[in-house]
């Protein structure tokens, strides 16, 4: 089975982030790292290539810098990688960048495309979505397993209230949540197989997209403004004088808890 | 100094750390039960086969990246590091160096994918420093080797997956009267092996530590390391490596001091501002810092002459001693820069406390340390 794993660079959650004068993502400064839930994608494309054969190619659409994301996936196991780089995409919206990932994905020709459900940064969701729409296969998103049977994947979607079992037929999207498996940590053979693994770049006149369909000049919707969350609310203090298993229901109840 | 790949390595084992270690431990350190799933992951990522190469089911790295992992994990606890530096430079290292191809074809492979552990006995109840005086002694009968004594604190030597124990005996007397050491391979189960309960530790909680006693025990003759009357030589050597791994798991424990203490300094208040505010703090985490880095530098500087085939011995005893006596100096400051609550078991730095000082006994005390070095500048 060929499988393309979509792998986004973004800035480490777990560490400070913000925007950049322009209202894009501040990339050059952070410490940036794959995104968490591709990580997951990565080891359900292993996975599924330990039992069926094939190939696992990761593609990334990103700045010089996503190279360093692009060794750290192909540590894991993954064959090549496909790095989408050029500087006209930045400012790219989800529609341009679905744009250039699903005309990358046309020249490798993927049985399955596997994606992280959200990215930590830009949090659209919607990116397997509109890569399905625009290669016409079916999308199976949000799934918290995976299961390949031939032609056949099935997958359990996770939603608030339990699952839903969805199958289509390869070739198709698929996208997962951090539920579906634990992905595994780079070893130093892993490590030292991913220098020699191949990784093409591929700029977007290789894709034959223009420049003014992507980026700030072609993009659908734009951040025009942007503030920092507010500072947390100082909380309340129940002081229990007698009376605090009252004072805290009745703080629970004015919430909407109890 | 670090390349790309041992930088990338690092950074694997420190997401590890972080992940797996962080949250579970200090649970098994308290019930002092043995991380069986730790060890379980560690090997799934290779670590146990770092410097070992791949015919026999290893990583294909060297010793510093081995170093560079203990680092990362005792940053974090003490424990798994241990466990892992004793299965890697003291269980399995010495078949590596020492066997023949067939014990390395028969023993290296479930060690270095760590679904199992050795250990190395030489330390006995009457003598540790003091190698030369080993009691324990193997009689060849036959085919067999017949083994009596006793070895004391002996790592990884009483765990599910313990698998065997090499041990150093007498056997026989050399031309010039001392006594003829050698190594031998003893499975665990093998009758009149027995490994007592753990000992009660101050520290190492969640590693495997026993006393074991040999009765008559037979183990094949081939079960011989290397060759006969060669022991002292052999573990001279193991010793010395694993004087660099040691170093390197003291850095982690130092650095991860000032990792704890430069978050508590921040957070916690006194007299109106963060304890961090006082230049008294500030100097302590300073001079932390300090020491963390110039252990590192040394351990590194050792592992680089080694890896270049240079005598090293003076180098990694010098890194052993500065970066063990650093990791006591920096556990006692962090505890300190804690205050009550470094005394108490739930913060990390109380477990770094308990596991500091040992480091300055275990693969050579200090001064044992200071012995070689003198040695080597020729005035001991
Ligand atoms: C604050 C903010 C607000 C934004 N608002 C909008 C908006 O309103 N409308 C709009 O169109 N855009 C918006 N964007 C931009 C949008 O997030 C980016 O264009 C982005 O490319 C869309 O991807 P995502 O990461 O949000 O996708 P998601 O759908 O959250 O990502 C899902 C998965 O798709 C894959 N993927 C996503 N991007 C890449 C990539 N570059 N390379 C490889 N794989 C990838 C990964 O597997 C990822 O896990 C916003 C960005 C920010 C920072
Ligand atoms: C948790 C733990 C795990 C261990 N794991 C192992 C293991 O896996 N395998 C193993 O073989 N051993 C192991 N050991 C044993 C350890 O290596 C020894 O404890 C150590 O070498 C010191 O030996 P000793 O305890 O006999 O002390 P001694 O040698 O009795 O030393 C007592 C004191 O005298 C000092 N001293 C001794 N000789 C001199 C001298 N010539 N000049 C100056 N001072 C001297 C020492 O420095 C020390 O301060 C372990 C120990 C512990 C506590």
């Amino acid at each position: 089975m060929n499988i393309v794993v979509l792998v986004k660079q973004v800035p480490d959650s777990g560490s400070e982030r913000g925007l950049a004068g322009d209202n894009t993502v501040e990339r050059q400064s952070a410490n940036n790292v794959i995104n968490e839930m591709d990580e997951y994608a990565i080891e359900e494309a292993l996975r599924i290539q330990a039992a069926e054969g094939g190939e696992v190619t990761i593609l990334t659409m990103g700045p010089e810098r996503a190279a360093e994301s692009i060794r750290k996936a192909l540590s894991m196991g993954p064959d090549k990688a496909v790095h989408v780089i050029d500087d006209a995409l930045h400012g790219s919206c989800a529609l341009s960048t679905s744009k250039v990932l699903a005309a990358a994905l046309g020249t490798l020709n993927p049985d399955l495309v596997i994606a992280g459900a959200e990215s930590t940064d830009g949090r659209v969701q919607v990116m397997p979505h509109m890569i399905a729409e625009r290669l016409g296969i079916a999308a199976l998103t949000g799934a918290r397993k995976l299961t390949v049977d031939g032609g056949t994947l099935t997958i359990e979607r996770q939603t608030e209230e339990g699952y839903e079992v969805v199958t289509a037929a390869t070739p198709a999207v698929v996208s997962v949540w951090d539920t579906i498996n634990e992905p595994r940590y780079p070893s130093f053979k892993g490590i030292m197989a991913a220098k020699k693994k191949p990784v093409q770049t591929l700029a977007l006149a290789d894709l034959g997209i223009e420049a003014g369909e992507v980026g700030f000049a072609g993009a659908s919707s734009e951040v025009v403004e942007h503030a920092k969350r507010p500072p947390r609310q100082g909380g309340q203090k129940v002081a229990d004088d007698g009376n605090g298993g009252a004072a805290l229901v009745e703080f629970l109840s004015s919430e909407k808890f109890v | 100094m670090l390349n790309e790949e041992h930088e990338a390595l690092r950074e694997s084992v420190r997401e590890f750390a972080r992940d797996v270690v962080a949250p579970v431990i200090a649970k098994h350190y308290d019930d002092h039960t043995f991380p069986y799933d730790i060890v379980a992951a560690m090997g799934k990522m290779g670590l146990f086969g770092l410097p070992f190469a791949e015919e026999y089911g290893g990583m294909g790295g060297d010793y510093f990246a081995l170093c560079l992992a203990l680092e990362e994990i005792a940053r974090v606890d003490s424990s798994v590091a241990i466990t892992l530096e004793a299965a890697v430079s003291l269980g399995a290292m010495p078949i590596y160096r020492f066997g023949t191809e067939e014990q390395k074809r028969r023993w290296l492979p479930p060690l270095l994918s760590g679904e199992a552990l050795a250990g190395f006995g030489l330390t006995e109840p009457g003598f540790g420093s003091d190698a030369g005086g080993t009691a324990t002694r193997a009689v060849l009968d036959g085919d067999e080797w017949v083994i009596n004594g006793a070895k004391a604190f002996i790592t990884n030597s009483g765990t599910d997956i313990t698998s065997f124990v090499t041990v150093t005996a007498v056997t026989g007397t050399r031309p010039d009267g001392g006594k003829e050491l050698s190594t031998i391979i003893v499975p665990s189960g093998t009758p009149g092996f027995t490994v007592a309960p753990g000992y009660s530790k101050v520290g190492w909680c969640a590693s495997d530590t026993h006393e074991l006693s040999f009765e008559d025990v037979r183990v094949p003759a081939e079960n011989l390391l290397g060759e006969r009357g060669r022991g002292f030589a052999q573990f001279l050597r193991i010793l010395d490596e694993g004087r660099i791994a040691i170093a390197a798991l003291a850095v982690g424990l130092s650095q991860g001091c000032v990792d704890e203490s430069l978050r508590y300094a921040q957070e916690r208040h006194a007299f109106g501002q963060p304890i961090a505010g006082f230049q008294a703090i500030q100097f302590k985490i300073a001079d932390m810092e300090k020491r963390a880095h110039l252990s590192r530098l040394a351990y590194h500087d050792a592992a680089a002459e080694m890896l270049a085939g240079r005598d090293f011995k003076r180098r990694a005893a010098i890194a052993k001693l500065y970066a063990t006596e650093s990791a006591v100096d920096n556990a006692r400051e962090a505890t300190q820069i804690h205050g009550g609550y470094g005394f108490m078991n739930e913060f990390p730095v109380a477990r770094f406390w308990r596991d500091s000082k040992i480091l300055e006994i275990g693969e050579g005390t200090s001064e044992i340390q200071r012995l070689v070095i003198a040695r080597d500048l020729g005035i001991a």
